[in-house]
């Protein structure tokens, strides 16, 4: 085997191989989670985040704007502190709310941001006021049976002529 | 009976002795390989040539292998998810099935049958026509000379492999989905791509071929310079590195798989 | 004052495992410059010397001074380093089957030393023109007869000029003409390039033709040592049952066997 063919082949060999993981990375993968863009650090408690996990979105307006970082328990106020990095070029209001949302019926969970009025923006360590826990399927339930008994209980009294 | 009965656990406990024996030399093998690795890069003509023989001539194999198992996982997988209402999200079950386990498991098993044995054969030959033999007697170490090169082409090939066994997969999932059964070809990679991480889950099945291929080419050269110098030691030590390499291959991405895709859920 | 001896074995024992020993003090002393045979039956460790000798097993037991060294005290850069000075022709050739006929013999120019490619071009035409064989230096090894292969592998054992040249058993296999070719080969090799061989093999006529001096050895020992002439004279049993060819003498014709009406009025085993 002539030396140079081989080279050729080699070559070609690990253009294309490399072809293929850029291929991979560009077209298939979700490059701009690898991005390298500065980020601030922001925090928010819930009473229940539900199936929230660190490298979650949040989303403003359905646009991904940061990932969460951290997930960790508050001894002190027994509530979950989550800690956002958000996109520097994403200035929000400091008297932005969050809430956590569920994509579709039973996906994955994310961190909603609903931008508030004020003139003030959030900087790095600051910690979001208003906050939405998730909601839980089994309280959801319970919630609804209950009411559904309130109503029959209602409209019983109001039949025996209260 | 007793006599039999003592007689088969003495050839038990000999058998794994032998085994743990033969690990250990292995083990002292792969620390020779590394060591000896310095020609196998100063030289890089020899690797060069060692990838041409392990990689080049393996990626039709690879290619046409990639392309059909994506078109299969088009086929199964739309027949599932659209019963589900969910055909849109075929892009996503192709990409991350073949980019996360089919790719670097696959490609692995295929290379380890064509390249793996090849190597095994090549190095076992060698040495039981006393070529080895003569190497040293001219005082060239065959580990450096002959070993460590084709080691290096092996780990360096297989990446390559994993990547373009994936990539035809992904292809042949769109040949299949998009253009033959018709779902909508927006939905199938901008779902794909919402849903694949570059650092998750491309990253980490390069991790993966990366590992396959150490293991597959230690294993395909301990076995050829470990082979009995006739015939059947040559053709058992074929044998024994593609089924040893296979059984690797299969541990090793269950181990990987537990690191890496799960670890983050044990919160 | 006699020069110092190329090789020097003092009472040298081997053995694979404790309980079979291969070779039991053996001793000989091989002169510079002259052909010395190592012959005996098949198996009898003749080429686990040649292996003692060469670096590549270390003696259980006894001295092995090689070239002004001493062989087990050597580490593997030291015997790598006595290995260049050293050839060797293996008992098929051995040769390299990727490469070509040139490449084989130019190896050991290209890994141990920096000349550039027309010197190795013109020494490789030296070599394979000093065996005859200049007009297949593209050829592949495959593509060659046994005796072609032999003749090439002795090209490239001599490339980078040894002084101590060991062969292999090298006359195995060949026809006539190539085993006069071989023979004449390491005589005129020996000779011209001012080398010493030790020459392993059990043919006696062509091993005769051309060595000084004759080590025989049977069961591990040296059981006969001399010239040519004297051993052709000797009364040794053993030496002239191997030198006349005799199926029967001190080596028996029967290999150790139970008594032979005992086996014959055994039952047959059942199929």
């Amino acid at each position: 085997m002539k030396r140079s063919i081989i080279d050729i082949w080699v070559g070609t060999f690990v253009a294309v191989g490399f072809g293929g993981l850029l291929f991979l990375a560009l077209k298939v993968g979700n490059l701009a989670s690898f991005s390298t863009a500065e980020t601030y650090q922001v925090q928010a408690k819930f009473a229940n985040i539900g199936g929230l996990k660190v490298r979650a979105p949040i989303k403003s307006a359905g646009v991904v704007v940061g990932r969460v970082s951290n997930v960790t328990f508050d001894n002190e106020s027994y509530e979950a502190l989550v800690t956002f990095n958000v996109d520097a070029q994403y200035r929000f209001p400091r008297d932005t709310s969050a809430k956590i949302l569920t994509s579709g019926l039973l996906g994955e969970q994310y961190v909603g941001l609903e931008a508030g009025g004020d003139g003030v923006m959030l900087k790095q360590g600051d910690r979001l006021r208003l906050t939405q826990s998730a909601v839980v399927l089994e309280n959801l339930i319970s919630q609804f049976l209950f009411n559904k008994a309130a109503e029959g209980k209602d409209s019983k009294d109001s039949k025996d002529g209260k | 009976m007793f006599a039999a009965l003592r007689q088969g656990l003495a050839d038990l406990g000999g058998g794994a002795t032998a085994k743990v024996r033969r690990l250990g030399f292995a083990a002292r093998f792969f620390v020779a390989i590394l060591l000896h690795s310095g020609t196998a890069f100063r030289r890089f003509g020899l690797t060069i040539r060692e990838i041409y023989f392990a990689g080049v001539l393996s990626m039709v194999i690879i290619l046409v292998s990639g392309l059909f198992v994506g078109m299969v996982l088009g086929l199964q997988g739309f027949e599932t998810l659209q019963r589900y209402g969910s055909g849109d999200a075929l892009g996503v079950l192709v990409a991350l099935s073949l980019v996360r386990e089919l790719g670097p498991v696959i490609a692995g098993l295929l290379f380890a049958s064509r390249a793996g044995s090849a190597i095994t054969a090549e190095i076992g030959l060698m040495k039981a026509t006393e070529q080895i033999a003569a190497m040293e007697m001219m005082a060239v170490d065959p580990i450096a000379r002959v070993v460590a090169p084709r080691f290096w082409a092996g780990v360096i090939s297989m990446p390559l492999l994993a990547a373009l066994f994936s990539a035809l997969g992904i292809f042949g999932g769109y040949l299949v989905g998009v253009k033959l059964i018709g779902v909508d070809e927006g939905a199938f990679w901008s779902q794909m791509q919402a849903s694949v991480d570059v650092r998750n889950d491309i990253l980490n099945g390069v991790i993966k071929s990366v590992v396959f291929g150490v293991a597959v080419t230690w294993i395909a050269v301990f076995e050829g310079y470990d082979a009995p110098p006739t015939a059947e030691g040559v053709s058992g030590a074929t044998t024994r590195t593609v089924v040893t390499s296979s059984l690797a291959i299969l541990a090793l991405d269950f181990v990987l798989t537990a690191l890496m895709f799960t670890g983050g859920n044990a919160k | 004052m006699a020069t110092a001896p190329i090789v020097e074995i003092d009472k040298v024992s081997f053995g694979y495992d404790a309980a079979r020993p291969v070779l039991h003090g053996v001793s000989l002393r091989i002169e510079p410059g002259s052909v010395v045979g190592i012959m005996g039956q098949s198996g009898c460790g003749k080429t686990t010397l040649l292996r003692i000798i060469a670096g590549w097993l270390k003696a259980s037991a006894g001295n092995t001074r090689v070239l002004g060294e001493s062989v087990r005290d050597l580490d593997s850069d030291g015997i790598y380093a006595l290995r260049r000075k050293m050839g060797m022709l293996f008992q098929f050739g051995a040769l390299f089957t990727d490469m070509t006929v040139f490449d084989n013999v130019a190896f050991q120019m290209r890994e141990h030393t920096d000349l550039p490619p027309d010197l190795v071009h013109d020494l490789v035409m030296m070599k394979l023109e000093a065996v005859g064989l200049r007009g297949v230096a593209q050829r592949m090894p495959s593509e060659l007869s046994g005796g072609m292969a032999r003749r090439v592998a002795l090209a490239r054992a001599v490339a980078l000029d040894p002084r101590l040249m060991l062969y292999d058993e090298p006359f195995t296999g060949l026809d006539p003409i190539s085993l006069g070719v071989i023979a004449r080969l390491i005589r005129t090799l020996n000779d011209s390039l001012g080398q010493t061989s030790i020459v392993v093999s059990h043919d006696v006529e062509e091993c005769f033709a051309i060595v000084d001096y004759v080590y025989f050895v049977s069961a591990g020992r040296i059981v006969a040592e001399g010239t040519p002439d004297e051993l052709r004279r000797s009364a040794e049993p053993f030496v002239s049952q191997f030198v006349q060819g005799e199926p029967d003498g001190p080596i028996p014709f029967h290999y150790p066997a139970p008594g032979y009406q005992a086996d014959l009025a055994a039952p047959a085993e059942n199929a």
